[in-house]
């Protein structure tokens, strides 16, 4: 019942993204394959008219789209020289995408979780109120300025890591690294001041409660107080932002992809909106929706690990 | 968790014979910074208590119970607390102790039961594990030792079916079960001094009177010294060896429980007495039964602290403060009152009551003397604790 209704979520968020996401296009003004194939003939064009069914409605266009994804058949990417599935693009850049948002947030967790629970704890100190400048301050930062310093400083001045491209895993680990860790490093910062916040807030609301001073009471050690009394229940509304952050990563790190020259999604949809790749467009959000409501539903899975409250309110 | 005797071979500081008392406590002062300003919660507390006896500390919401217990445990925050006064735990003073020396006696050397049950257990956490986790801490049992002794406590304090109960959670209990599983937290690891700080103001009248009495029945059998903190006169009334009366921070009257049944000194016992809930009122009640409120603790009213609402009022109470004194018939009866119940000025006032509620049933048979006033002008004496409203 549950997986059902989870199903019957996806396949209707699915459908209202793509449809929206197709009927902006569809604004944009002028013939789409003059931009598809500036130097085709007009035989050619009439040909791709044709194949992208242009001449016909909206509505058989996104039905027929439909029907295909729904068989697996993301339809084609359309260059000068030769038509490529879409799938094969999307294999190439949904794992840059995927690794460099699952980097990302480990590394923002990594330090947003200690720093959370330290600022709760230490709550009005110099520790706390540095922080919490700080955060602000990494908050404030755009992501582009932030990526061109790490750039210049850390990649061109001090040659440690690599300014641009990218490696697959498979091929080299240690390039793959050094490509990712600057990006990685620029998405984080602003995910470390934001989780770091909500962390502490929740933080603070749980150690006022009963059962952290009768923790107290029992003798037990102020880190396990924080980390196995107070986390847990505190820890509920950043997993939902985390969870929320995932499905944005993956298609939104658009100006990181930029700067850094990743390969990735982000970059993907940013072309094929401006090379009017409708078919392709449509696709990848397709697929980007679906990663997002299954990390959602994950999220959601999360809650009744974490709360076991939650569990018998699902079961019942 | 072996019982010990109460004599144990320590020397004692002062150097006099016998083992020290379990608990001395002096003079403690405990205040809040606030908005406001200076928030004196406990005001000059003094107090002790030896293994195997009961203290109550009666009083009213706000009257300090709870800060009183968490001072002498040390269990405030060190942010915006103020707190001089010693306390003495069996002959060493540890109210300067960090924390980390007070984490080698909280838990184990004395424990303390929560007023809210629905509050005090993790609930995200298994309550075996809130159990066993000081039993592994404090006395470094393996994890199968802590399971079986948690097992055991489970069924000391009488929840049914222990084994499966060792894996639930908090939730998944009653009202009166968590507070058992609170018990059998604060009883753990043997403490030889446990507070009970409201242990059944959170629950059902048919509940209250079972846990008391399984908390009687552990501290009788495991001879510690048990401090129990209540609003309510009548809970400790067959529970406690010595009871000591609570107002606005301060200790107003103490004395042996009978005693001070038989012969209560202070018009605020004599009020508090009247508020003992009745079994037909409605479980959770807070008390509210005394006309008026409780002092400010940030601007306490001059002179008595009870003063303003106090029946007995005279000129002197406005003025000067009462201390603590032993009564001049039984120096273990003390009280601060300049006119205590039974003196001729509170005896005066209350034939006055008395003949005003009689005019006021029937003004036909009385007639009004021209120099008091008549009920329908309002009496300046407040009603009598007798009369108040919410009885
Ligand atoms: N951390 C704190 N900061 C400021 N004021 C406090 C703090 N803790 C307690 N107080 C104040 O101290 C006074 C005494 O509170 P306390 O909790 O000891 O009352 P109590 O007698 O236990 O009452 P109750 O029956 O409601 O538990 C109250 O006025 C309360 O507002
Ligand atoms: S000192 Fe005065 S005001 Fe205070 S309790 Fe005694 S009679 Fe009442
Ligand atoms: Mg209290």
């Amino acid at each position: 019942m549950f997986i059902l209704k989870k199903f019957g979520q996806l396949l209707v968020t699915v459908i209202l993204v793509t449809l929206f996401a197709s009927l902006l296009l569809e604004l944009l003004p002028g013939d789409p394959t003059e931009v598809l194939i500036p130097s085709g003939s007009d035989q050619q064009r009439e040909e791709l008219r044709q194949e992208l069914k242009l001449d016909q409605s909206f509505a058989v266009r996104y039905s027929t789209w439909l029907g295909n994804f729904a068989t697996g058949d993301m339809g084609n990417y359309y260059t000068v020289s030769s038509d490529r599935p879409v799938s094969d693009r999307l294999w190439q850049s949904l794992p840059v995408s995927l690794l460099l948002m699952f980097y990302a947030q480990m590394l923002a967790l990594f330090f947003a979780i200690p720093l959370g629970v330290i600022t709760a704890y230490r709550k009005g100190t110099w520790l706390d109120r540095t922080s919490n400048t700080a955060a602000f301050a990494m908050l404030a930062i755009p992501n582009f300025a932030l990526g061109f310093l790490l750039q210049y400083y850390l990649g061109v001045k001090l040659g440690w890591f690599k300014t641009s491209g990218y490696a697959s895993p498979n091929e080299s680990p240690i390039e793959h690294l050094q490509y990712m860790i600057l990006p990685t490093i620029t998405l984080a910062v602003g995910q470390i001041a934001i989780y770091m916040r909500l962390l502490r807030s929740d933080m603070i609301a749980t150690l006022q409660q009963d059962f952290i001073l009768m923790a107290k009471a029992k003798g037990l050690k102020s880190k396990r107080i924080l980390f196995r009394h107070a986390l847990r229940p505190s820890s509920l509304t950043l997993l939902t932002v985390a969870g929320l952050n995932i499905g944005t990563l993956i298609g939104g790190a658009l100006i990181v992809e930029v700067v850094f020259a990743l390969p990735g999604m982000g970059l993907m949809l940013f072309e094929a909106i401006g090379r009017r790749q409708i078919v392709a467009f449509q696709s990848m959000v397709a697929v980007i929706a679906i990663l997002y409501i299954l990390v959602n539903f994950a999220v959601d899975l999360l809650y009744t690990v974490l709360d076991p409250r939650i569990r018998n309110a699902n079961k019942s | 968790m072996s019982v010990q005797t109460p004599i144990s071979g320590l020397p004692t500081p002062s150097g006099t014979p016998g083992a020290p008392k379990l608990l001395e406590v002096r003079d403690i002062v405990t205040r809040f910074t606030t908005d406001r300003g200076s928030l004196t919660a406990v005001n000059g507390v003094s107090l002790s208590l030896e293994r195997g006896r009961t203290l109550g500390v009666v009083g009213e919401s706000g009257s300090g119970k709870s800060v009183l217990s968490r001072s002498i445990m040390g269990l405030l925050p060190r942010s915006n607390t103020e707190r001089s006064g010693q306390v003495i735990f069996e002959g060493k003073e540890i109210s300067g102790l960090n924390d980390t020396e007070y984490r080698e006696l909280w838990g184990d050397e004395m424990a303390m039961i929560f007023q809210d049950p629905m509050t005090a257990l993790n609930p995200v956490m298994k309550i075996g594990l809130q159990i066993t986790e000081s039993l592994r801490f404090h006395l470094n049992m393996s994890k199968s030792d802590a399971k079986d002794t948690a097992v055991a406590l489970l069924k000391a304090v009488k929840i049914p079916e222990p084994e499966k109960r060792f894996s639930s959670y908090p939730h998944e209990m009653s009202g009166g079960m968590r507070q058992r599983v609170v018990i059998a937290v604060a009883l753990a690891c043997g403490p030889k001094l446990l507070f009970a700080d409201e242990p059944t103001t959170a629950l059902d009248v048919t509940v209250q009177a079972q846990i008391l009495d399984l908390l009687a029945e552990q501290q009788r059998e495991r001879y510690m010294g048990m401090i129990l903190v209540t609003h309510d006169l009548g809970v400790v009334a067959g529970r406690a060896d010595e009871i000591a009366v609570m107002y606005a921070g301060q200790i107003v009257e103490q004395a042996p429980t009978a005693l001070l049944f038989s012969e209560m000194k202070m018009p605020y016992t004599e009020a508090l007495m009247s508020a003992i809930p009745k079994l037909t009122d409605a479980s959770h009640t807070r008390l509210a039964a005394i006309g008026g409120r409780p002092p400010d603790l940030v601007n306490p009213p001059k002179g008595c602290a009870f003063s303003p609402r106090c029946p007995y009022v005279q000129p002197r109470c406005h003025e000067e403060s009462p201390t603590l004194t032993p009564s001049p018939t039984a120096p273990e009866h003390l009280f601060a009152c300049f006119y205590p119940i039974g003196s001729p000025e509170t005896e005066e006032v209350r034939l006055r009551i008395a003949a005003q509620r009689l005019m006021a049933t029937a003004p036909e048979f009385v007639a009004a003397p021209a120099n008091t006033p008549t009920p329908a002008q309002q009496s300046p004496v407040p009603a009598p604790p007798e009369q108040t409203e919410g009885m």
